[in-house]
């Protein structure tokens, strides 16, 4: 009796591209199609009873096969537009599927998107029960947990306060505090956690991961951000074009999609406009090469960040460069400034230069960040642009720990009693 | 462990045995829509909450407004029909003939236009959700009936100051009419809004239908009026409703029950139709909405 707790067999789904671009039809264009030409229209419609073939068709998703057993944590990962949402879409039934079979054994429930069905107007404690009943919780079951609910979010002091007055963040927290309570067997949720601060993503995490590990539950996780499909899930399907690249491992799967997406990794920089200084000397080029030449790095990887900076002047100059690492809440962690080293370089008059940054084992935990970049000249700034790049540590260990916990840097320790 | 075998339609097919779930892509109407409504009941009661909550927000008067409208129509009416123009209204008092086909005709009407824009309003959930859609049509007539239900307490008091006594057969009539103005609304709203999904036209068509409606329906003045032809206002399933009405509450006349049949059956077929029309759409909704 060890079946899969999904089955997903050949599923399909089509659509027509007028439906897709029109989105809804005016009775008057209708009419006035009759009116004007009786005949071909009468002739159209018999022909979209005889046979379909005068539409045109896009299947989202074909051949869909995939067995997924209880207790693991799937991802679902892809390009935009490659069917991932889709997916999902009919695994929870909003859309129906135009060909195949889904089995699901077990209680689902579906999270697309956070505080589904959230009323501005509503205090925090209506919209927790009209949430919960939404994603398909009883009264009972809601009531229950209620304070857990509530707890988990942090906006206790706001209960009776409508959601409209409450900040993006209360707002984002309270509702997936209820998403996070739910008890299905099978969960699937879509993008969810690309809302709200790094904060409160990684305790969204941690509760997903704990909650899968200590009940055995199946989750399908769709998402972009690399770093929490590596550090949730055991399985990783790659969807490409409608249909399945590739099942397996998350760490090849994630390998291989992010071969695919390495040519991406060189950024131009000289069509940026938000930056500031004198501009003479000038950043032209950013380029990251991480694993696989993606912009994926392993914790305690070097990660070299190559340059190409422009000179402008007829003579060289003398310049230090920096290169700050932020994380996604705009806090700088790490400074690469070569006034701190006290170093300064120079650069060839009229000239563009290579150069590279070489950060050697940077003590950095899972998660994304970003990098700040300045050229200095005479202590004034020649160029000076914020979040230029974006990098992220999405697996390994360090130390011999897995490096799953909240803080962004990490240290090698060990206590002893004396 | 397979002791119900549930099969739901209509969003492509869901099957549903104890615990486990079939989606495949077909599409019938079955008796399990309606038991998989039974089961989402819950559901069907917090929209119903919301929607009634919501209303009443930051409003002044709050609930009080679910009166203030009958009333005040009923107050310019009984002004301008009954007392300028002399309208018959069957040897009751004019104000309590209109209000009591007020009542009835605004249960009607305002439920009709609510169901039939619920899916548009509720879109963004329909496209991250799934339950059965019928809940929202459904919880949108029953929030107007909550209405209904406060409105009515106007016609208690009004019957009190009159010194009228219902008929006895009250009991088993009005929940007999309430029956059909309830299939009236639900299966027309079902049709508009399961056409409104695709044809945004509906909300342009429907309040000036529902004005002209009301011209028809004999709610200012008594079906009598139309003499000889009041059997072409029988068409009209809310004459039933409201004629039967006042028949059983003020004893204007006997209760018609050839007349309530009609319009049981007419609005049954309406509620089938538009049901039927409401399931075969259904499943598109999430893709054209």
């Amino acid at each position: 009796m060890n079946k899969p707790i999904i089955e997903i067999k050949n599923i399909g789904k089509k659509y027509n591209i007028t439906h897709q671009k029109g989105g809804y039809v005016a009775l008057r264009d209708v009419l006035a199609g009759i009116l004007k030409n009786p005949f071909k229209f009468a002739k159209n419609k018999a022909k979209q009873i005889v046979n379909t073939k005068t539409k045109e068709e896009f299947w989202a998703l074909r051949g869909i096969d995939v067995e997924i057993h209880k207790g693991d944590i799937v991802g679902i990962i892809g390009h935009n537009g490659a069917g991932k949402s889709t997916l999902l879409k009919i695994l929870t039934g909003i859309t129906p599927p135009t060909e195949g079979e889904i089995i699901m054994r077990g209680r689902v429930a579906s999270l697309l998107e956070v505080g589904t069905g959230f009323h501005p107007e509503l205090t925090g404690r209506e919209n927790i029960f009209l949430n919960g009943a939404i994603l398909g919780m009883t009264k009972k079951e809601i009531v229950k947990k209620f304070d857990e609910i509530v707890a988990f979010s942090g906006v206790e002091q706001f209960l009776d306060t409508p959601v409209k007055y409450y900040s993006s963040g209360m707002y984002v927290r309270l509702a997936f505090s209820v998403a996070a309570h739910m008890e299905p067997d099978i969960l699937l949720v879509d993008e969810v956690l690309a809302v709200g601060d790094a904060e409160f993503q990684k305790k969204c995490l941690g509760k997903m991961e704990e909650v899968t590990k200590s009940e055995g539950r199946t989750i399908l996780f769709v998402s972009h951000n690399m770093s929490a499909i590596q550090q949730l899930c055991s399985k990783t399907i790659l969807i490409e074009k409608g249909k399945v690249k590739m099942f397996g491992e998350t760490r090849e799967v994630i390998t291989m999609y992010l071969e695919a997406l390495s040519k991406n990794m060189i950024i131009p920089l000289t069509n940026r406009k938000d930056r500031t200084g004198s501009g003479h000397i000038t950043f032209e080029e950013i380029k990251i090469k991480g694993i696989a030449g993606s912009n994926t790095y392993g914790i305690g990887d070097d990660i070299y960040v190559h340059f190409k900076i422009k000179n402008s002047y007829p003579h060289d100059a003398t310049v230090k460069l920096a290169l700050n690492i932020r994380t996604t809440s705009t806090e700088e962690l790490i400074s690469c400034d070569s006034s701190l080293n006290g170093e300064s370089y120079v650069l060839p008059a009229s000239s563009t230069k290579n150069v590279v940054c070489k950060i050697y084992s940077p003590p950095l935990n899972i998660g994304n960040y970003y990098l700040n970049i300045g050229i200095l000249h005479d202590d004034q700034f020649e160029d000076r642009i914020q979040s230029v790049a974006e990098f992220s540590i999405s697996t390994g260990t360090f130390d011999n720990r897995v490096g799953t916990n909240s803080f962004p840097v990490l240290a090698k320790f060990n206590w002893e009693i004396e | 462990m397979m002791a119900s075998l549930q099969l739901m339609n209509g969003l492509g097919k869901i099957i549903k045995m104890s615990n486990i779930t079939i989606i495949k892509p077909k599409k019938v109407f079955s008796m399990e829509d309606l038991r998989e409504v039974w089961r989402y009941k819950e559901l069907l009661y917090f929209f119903t909450w919301r929607d009634f909550k919501v209303r009443y927000k930051q409003t002044a008067i709050g609930i009080l407004w679910a009166i203030f409208q009958p009333f005040m129509t009923m107050v310019v009416f009984s002004v301008f029909f009954g007392g300028l123009l002399k309208v018959s209204s069957d040897g009751v008092p004019y104000p309590i003939f209109v209000y009591t086909g007020l009542l009835f005709w605004q249960f009607f009407s305002s439920a009709l236009s609510e169901t039939s824009g619920v899916l548009i309003a509720n879109q963004s959930i329909i496209t991250k959700v799934y339950f059965p859609r019928l809940i929202l049509p459904l919880s949108s007539v029953a929030t107007k009936f909550v209405d209904f239900a406060i409105a009515s307490i106007i016609l208690g008091g009004m019957m009190f100051y009159y010194g009228i006594t219902p008929h006895i057969a009250s009991i088993i009539v009005i929940p007999v009419l309430l029956a059909v103005t309830f299939m009236a609304a639900v299966g027309g709203g079902l049709f508009l809004a399961a056409v409104n999904v695709k044809y945004r036209d509906v909300r342009f068509i429907l309040p000036f239908f529902i004005q002209l409606l009301l011209f028809v329906t004999p709610v200012i003045y008594p079906a009598s009026i139309a003499g000889k032809y009041s059997w072409l206002l029988a068409f009209n399933p809310m004459m039933g409703v409201i004629q039967n009405a006042r028949a059983v509450l003020l004893g204007t006349a006997l209760v018609n029950w050839l007349l309530i049949g009609i319009s049981f059956v007419a609005c049954l077929v309406l509620l089938i139709v538009g049901t039927i029309y409401f399931k075969k759409v259904e499943r598109y909704f999430a893709d054209i909405i």
